[in-house]
């Protein structure tokens, strides 16, 4: 176990290390996602009453947009070189390479959300309400989204059309996350009055599924 | 079973899919008469008013559209199942099935979907309504098996396209529960006919018409799966009889001689 851990750990390591170094999210993705929220705001003729009502959708579209870049990024890092074929060679078990890179896409789109939260607040004029919702409602989505979008990064991997592909195959997956996450976000911000905490158990299971369901299938298709 | 099967030919067809194919047609034809002919239009009187409520001629839809979707979820399931039964047996028969399923039951739940919008319009006066579980669950499973069918054509290794196929087939069976519960909870109301028949007046002929439905596009299904079937497995002979014609023909070349034949025009 310590020793899957320490594989997992290792291959996320390397992810973020070379984001790091390359900074591609951090130059490329993060600023497309506060454009995404600035162009709602054109899209929605800048009244901010508006915008505020529908922060929380908005939020989690922009998120699964942002989502669909890195996810692209994380498996053409390892389209490169034949490096997938030297991980699989390595001896690790696919589900600690799964997890792994599932854990370097998660961290990435922690702070991405942190990015788009202060930009809902600033340029939309939300209130977070329950700071704990928000926070619990962030990874619990992000866990969701980011071993989905790694289960299908490794489906489209290695295909001409991988770029238009992959936006088909994952977004209707992650129909229930974006719902689920929304709503959680309504309470969350004050917009809507619904239980946000029930969503949370939505977005839970997904969560776990997604874990369990991506590191088993994950090593059938890697070695394929 | 895989040997035995009959591949040679220019048509899909056989004896006793031909029987088939004869039967279902003259089913579509009886079917279509008797729901948009014999039977008569849904018309019930306001128990106080006294006005005609109903709907109408849109009730014939539904001989239509409650048997196509009944059978487009059971076309996704046997894709399901195939695709299970493919990563346990790892056998082109389960892939060539589930990928047969797909298309035929994405095909069908396009169909759902169109006749489901057109009988929305006059009777719940709008194509689309956003809040029905049923809807918005069909039509998330129309888009994943879309990114499915996409999946598999751009996946030019076979064995690559069926194991890919197997998984995204078995994710979208998976999530179906998930989506359908978050859309329940999402409006929490629904438009949708809890159930159809109840709600009808079912007359003789009403009923027959329904199960002559379910009766006639059981066997559409049965016999688009059984030729989709059949041209998958074509398809897939095909392409391992073109390699193997290939490596034979440079074979040949080369004992008689033809390097130059044998390793192409360029070299």
């Amino acid at each position: 176990m310590s020793r899957f851990l320490a594989d997992a750990r290792l291959v996320a390591a390397k992810d973020l290390r070379i984001e790091a170094r390359s900074r591609v999210v951090l130059n490329q993705v993060a600023p497309f996602a506060l454009l995404v929220l600035v162009l709602f705001g054109f899209a929605l003729d800048a009244d901010q009453r508006t915008l505020r009502a529908f922060a929380p959708g908005l939020f989690w579209v922009a998120v699964l947009l942002c989502a669909l870049l890195a996810i692209q990024r994380s498996v053409s890092v390892e389209q490169a070189d034949g490096a997938l074929t030297g991980l699989r060679l390595s001896g690790m078990s696919p589900a600690a390479l799964f997890i792994g890179k599932a854990s370097a896409v998660f961290v990435q789109l922690v702070v991405l959300e942190v990015l788009l939260t202060a930009g809902i607040i600033v340029l939309y004029g939300s209130e977070v309400a329950q700071p704990l919702l928000v926070v619990a409602t962030g990874l619990l989505a992000a866990v969701a989204v980011a071993c989905t979008g790694t289960l299908y990064g490794a489906l489209a991997s290695g295909l001409g059309v991988r770029e238009t592909l992959l936006p088909i195959l994952l977004l209707p997956v992650l129909a229930p996350v974006l719902i689920g996450a929304t709503r959680a976000f309504d309470d969350a911000l004050g917009s809507a009055a619904v239980d946000g905490w029930a969503w949370l158990g939505l977005l839970a299971v997904f969560a776990v599924v997604a874990t369990a369901g991506g590191a088993l299938a994950y090593g059938a298709l890697v070695e394929e | 079973m895989t040997e035995t099967m009959v591949t040679t030919g220019t048509t899909t067809g056989s004896g006793g899919s031909r029987v088939l194919g004869a039967v279902t047609l003259l089913g579509l034809a009886t079917l279509l008469l008797f729901a948009f002919g014999l039977t008569e239009p849904d018309v019930r009187l306001h128990p106080t008013t006294g006005e005609e409520i109903g709907q109408f001629d849109a009730v014939r839809l539904l001989y239509l559209h409650v048997p196509l979707a009944v059978f487009t979820y059971v076309a996704f399931v046997l894709c399901a199942v195939a695709s299970a039964g493919y990563l346990v047996r790892r056998t082109p028969w389960f892939d060539t099935m589930a990928h047969a399923a797909a298309e035929v039951g994405t095909v069908f739940c396009g169909l759902v979907l169109v006749t489901g919008s057109i009988w929305g319009r006059p009777v719940w006066n709008t194509w689309w309504e956003w809040g029905d579980v049923r809807l918005m669950t069909t039509l998330v499973l129309f888009l994943m098996f879309t990114g499915y069918l996409a999946l598999r054509r751009a996946t030019v290794d076979p064995r690559a396209a069926a194991l890919r196929g197997a998984v995204v087939a078995l994710v979208a069976v998976l999530d179906l529960p998930l989506v359908n519960r978050s859309v329940e909870w999402w409006e929490n109301r629904t438009l949708h006919q809890k159930s159809t028949l109840g709600e009808l007046k079912i007359q003789d002929l009403t009923l027959f018409t329904l199960m002559l439905g379910f009766l006639v596009f059981g066997l559409v299904l049965a016999w688009l799966l059984l030729h989709r079937f059949r041209v998958g497995w074509l398809e897939r002979e095909d392409a391992e009889h073109g390699v193997a014609t290939a490596i034979a023909e440079r074979r040949a070349a080369i004992d008689g001689g033809d390097v130059d034949a044998a390793v192409g025009e360029d070299a």
